[in-house]
């Protein structure tokens, strides 16, 4: 496990299978994934609804775990973790952002921004310091105060991706980001993410079937009936001095 | 410390929803505290008034003597021995002497208790100076609803019958000289005061008594052969059981009270959890655990009593202390209810009322806020960003 961090390689998957009851039968909706995520990578889960990105999504995010082969996560095996282990990777190691945003709609943006750095236990005055870098980064610092229904959707999921990254996390999940914005905000979505990407070595995985996506991914992994059916190399990772 | 920081941000958040709850749950700590004063000032009040109108600071007994017992009351007198005679003498206590009788006034004939008080006494809080004087007449004195069930009003003349010591008949004819405005009923329903020497010759048992009541602040030398002492504390025993039993009674009116402002809590504990169950999803993903998930939301319920008690002393302090000063006017039909209840009741309000009052409030909410969210405890993330329950 060590050597696969040594290796830079923060997500691994082996036989990775998930299964839903459904009634007397059941869906399987992973048919053994085997992939690999090293460090910095900006990669895709593609594929129709129901092909299984989210599913796979939410295992690499430790929020499920899978019906057999394992999931190793920055040298976690996800499907050993206790409830509070897997709270703890989730709060310490990866951000989340979501197709709706998941915004907390009664705290400001600030609020919203902060809340991943009340749960670390961070003092007052490096929290402020934290949120307002990280609403810097998406150019949001001057809507610090607004709350998510005065902010426009751009804006709302510009704020989730501040949140996702203000506690510098080495693996950050983005389910469908851009799936409720127009084509200018996904944009400027794809665009903050690319460069927090570069800055901060951040690992990022989406799950999308939005060619706007497809178009900034360096990876591009089909997944068509719960298999992968290509993973793709679509540019090379940025050279950043490090094995 | 970060899930009440949270709690106090999501409740603040919510607005108008919380401040209906908060408000709908401090009417609930007023009305339950000024109730529960309200019981407290009437049983005070009930025992000042005993005290000061019967008991005073204690009674010595004719041994045969038994308030409940009209039978005893043939046998229940005797001579005032040495001990006692000395205590009246000095003014530290007075006799009454108790025996049955019956009144004829308005055309029907009631029995009643004829006690003999001596005019001079200032023991206990009774106006028995009406009974003085040294006329042919013989003067009574009764209460307020002695004379409204008797149909009897001051100057009225009705005749009174008794039997003395022999078991003899014998009748004559009183004079009402002063119709008692009293709270107490124990001094006043069916009983007619006469002077103490009078209802002695009348019986033809001089010198003799059934009750001795010390004055308030002496301290009791103790009972002489043939008659018992009962502490103030002994006499009111009987009224403590009866306060205590119209407490219970009347505590359902405010269980009623919280129940409707824990159901409000619930119901928006119940609501909060199905509309935001994303919101839920979201905490896990961001790195709650389910258990501070649940603490966050209990915790946020909880926080309904504690700004109720803050609210509720805003408007709260000024009206309890409204009606510790100024009371109550009380109907006269109250009279009814077996207190002795003045025309002004004044809560009274003890700081166990007030700590007891807040934190069984802040308990019953804080479990009623919980129990909803025990369902927090099987919810998937996956599920609840779904917006669905597991």
């Amino acid at each position: 496990m060590q050597n696969q961090l040594n290796n830079g390689v923060v997500i691994n998957t082996n036989d990775l299978v998930k299964k839903y009851p459904m009634g007397r039968n059941e869906l399987v909706a992973l048919k053994g994934i085997n992939l690999t995520f090293r460090r910095g990578e900006f990669a895709g889960l593609v594929g129709p609804s129901g092909s299984g990105k989210t599913t796979l999504l939410n295992i690499i995010g430790s929020l499920d775990t899978p019906t057999s082969g394992s999931a190793t996560v920055l040298g976690q095996r996800i499907e050993t973790l206790s409830h509070r282990m897997a709270a703890d990777l989730r709060n310490r190691h990866i951000g989340f952002i979501f197709q709706t945003f998941n915004l907390l709609p009664v705290y400001t943006a600030f609020e919203n921004v902060e809340f991943p750095l009340l749960l670390l236990g961070m003092s007052g005055a490096e929290r402020r310091k934290a949120v307002m870098a990280a609403l810097e980064w998406v150019g949001l610092a001057d809507r610090a105060k607004s709350r998510p229904a005065q902010l426009s959707g751009g804006e709302g999921q510009r704020v989730a991706i501040a949140r996702a990254m203000v506690k510098k996390p080495e693996i950050v999940l983005a389910d469908e980001p851009t799936a409720n914005l127009d084509a200018e905000n996904s944009h400027n979505i794809l665009h903050t993410m690319e460069k927090l990407n570069l800055d901060f070595g951040t690992t990022f995985v989406f799950s999308t079937h939005d060619q706007k996506v497809i178009e900034h991914l360096r990876r591009k992994i089909v997944l068509v009936d719960g298999q992968v059916a290509a993973d793709e190399r679509l540019q090379p990772e940025p050279d950043r001095g490090q094995p | 410390m970060t899930v009440l920081r949270l709690a106090w941000r999501n409740l603040m958040g919510a607005g108008i929803r919380t401040w209906l709850n908060v408000t709908v749950l401090s009417m609930s700590f007023v009305v339950i505290i000024w109730a529960q004063g309200f019981l407290q000032g009437m049983n005070r009040q009930v025992q000042d008034a005993m005290i000061a109108a019967e008991y005073a600071g204690g009674q010595y007994w004719q041994k045969d003597y038994d308030p409940y017992d009209p039978f005893t009351l043939s046998d229940a007198h005797a001579e005032l021995p040495p001990a006692l005679a000395e205590l009246v003498r000095a003014g530290d206590a007075t006799p009454v002497l108790v025996t049955q009788g019956s009144i004829y006034s308005g055309g029907s004939m009631r029995p009643v208790l004829l006690k003999g008080a001596d005019p001079a006494q200032h023991i206990v809080a009774l106006p028995s100076e009406f009974l003085a004087g040294d006329s042919t007449e013989l003067p009574a004195l009764v209460g307020s609803r002695m004379a409204s069930s008797a149909g009897l009003k001051q100057g009225d003349i009705a005749t009174i019958q008794w039997r003395d010591v022999h078991g003899t008949f014998d009748a004559r004819e009183a004079r009402v000289a002063q119709v008692m405005n009293t709270s107490v009923q124990s001094i006043d329903v069916g009983q007619v005061w006469l002077p103490l020497d009078r209802l002695q010759m009348m019986t033809d048992m001089p010198g003799q008594a059934t009750v001795v009541t010390l004055k308030r602040g002496v301290r009791p030398p103790p009972a002489p052969p043939g008659w018992a002492f009962h502490t103030t504390d002994d006499l009111m025993s009987d009224l403590r059981a009866l306060v205590k039993a119209k407490s219970t009674s009347s505590s359902i009116f405010y269980l009623i009270l919280l129940f409707l402002a824990m159901l409000a809590i619930f119901d928006t504990q119940i609501l909060s959890l199905f509309r935001r169950r994303k919101e839920m999803g979201t905490l896990m993903a961001l790195g709650m655990t389910r258990g501070r998930v649940i603490e966050l939301f209990t915790l946020e319920g909880a926080l309904h009593g504690v700004l109720a008690a803050a609210v509720g002393a805003v408007y709260g302090i000024p009206f309890l202390a409204f009606m510790a000063r100024h009371g109550i006017q009380m109907p006269k039909m109250l009279d009814t209810m077996g207190f002795a209840i003045g025309e002004r009741l004044y809560s009274t309000y003890t700081p166990g009322l007030l700590l007891g009052t807040t934190i069984l409030v802040l308990i019953v909410t804080t479990i009623v806020s919980f129990l909803p969210t025990r369902r927090i405890a099987k919810l998937k993330p996956t599920d609840a960003l779904r917006g669905r329950w597991t």
